[in-house]
């Protein structure tokens, strides 16, 4: 789990103290994920809105999963097939070379 | 039975400006034949291929949006697959898609106004109220990207 098993003194840690004790985990500030077109308002997937999609498809040219993007199911679902007819017309690569 | 369709079709960069018009016409004819309706059309123009279709790496994109019914489809798809300059095409129905669509978004503003009419204030967005918007996004994505400078 915690690779560093030292007490105290750590290097390069010069605010120790407020770390707590040894072993602990810092707390993870993860952003709260949301779903980009909920709050965007954007109630039409586009498979011809090449530039809305493409952040959706990393560089294996997969499409990002709902746990990544925070995506809502119901988006997630418009979103897939508008990816799908739109890779369909070579807007979208299916697979990376 | 009218529906509303939206046809791509994507044709061999080999074809001149001619040969598109004239697939486009032969589309046209199809259409008007068979009692639809042709309500818009659009040419992306000349775009790269996100892969190889057939070693074509660009293609011409053409969007026809018409009105009609299933058979004139039919035909249209026939017609298309059978035709040797066009690589790829591509029909989808949206009137139903659309629908669901406006009636969201007349929900949203719908239920907007309410609530600003409730809070006091006037029923639309005042100019400069509200978040300030993102600098328009501009940043250019791999695919669009080649299509633009090759113009």
């Amino acid at each position: 789990m915690n690779g560093r098993k030292h007490s105290g003194g750590g290097r390069g840690k010069p605010a120790a103290g407020a770390q707590g004790k040894d072993g602990q985990r810092r707390p993870m500030f993860r952003r709260r994920k949301v779903c980009k077109f909920c709050s965007d308002k954007i109630d039409d997937i586009n498979y011809k809105d090449v530039k809305l999609l493409m952040p959706f498809v990393p560089e294996r040219a997969k499409i990002l999963p709902r746990r990544i993007s925070g995506t809502c199911a119901l988006h997630q679902r418009k979103l897939r097939t508008a990816l799908m007819r739109a890779r369909q017309l070579a807007l979208i690569p299916y697979t990376a070379e | 039975m009218n529906r509303r369709y939206e046809l791509v079709y994507v044709v061999s960069p080999e074809a001149t400006d001619d040969q598109v018009t004239e697939l486009h016409t032969q589309v046209e004819s199809i259409v008007q034949r068979l009692n639809g309706t042709l309500e818009k059309t659009e040419n992306w123009g000349r775009r790269r291929l996100a892969y190889e279709i057939g070693r074509h790496k660009e293609g011409t994109y053409v969007l026809e949006v018409i009105l009609g019914g299933g058979e004139l489809m039919k035909e249209i798809d026939r017609r298309l697959k059978v035709s040797d300059l066009i690589i790829r095409h591509l029909i989808v129905r949206v009137d139903e898609e659309q629908g669901v669509v406006e009636r969201m978004r007349a929900r949203r503003t719908e239920t907007s106004r309410r609530r600003r009419v409730a809070r006091g204030l006037p029923a639309d967005r005042q100019p400069g109220e509200g978040q300030r918007g993102e600098p328009d996004d501009d940043r250019d994505d791999r695919f669009d990207m080649g299509a633009e400078d090759m113009r």
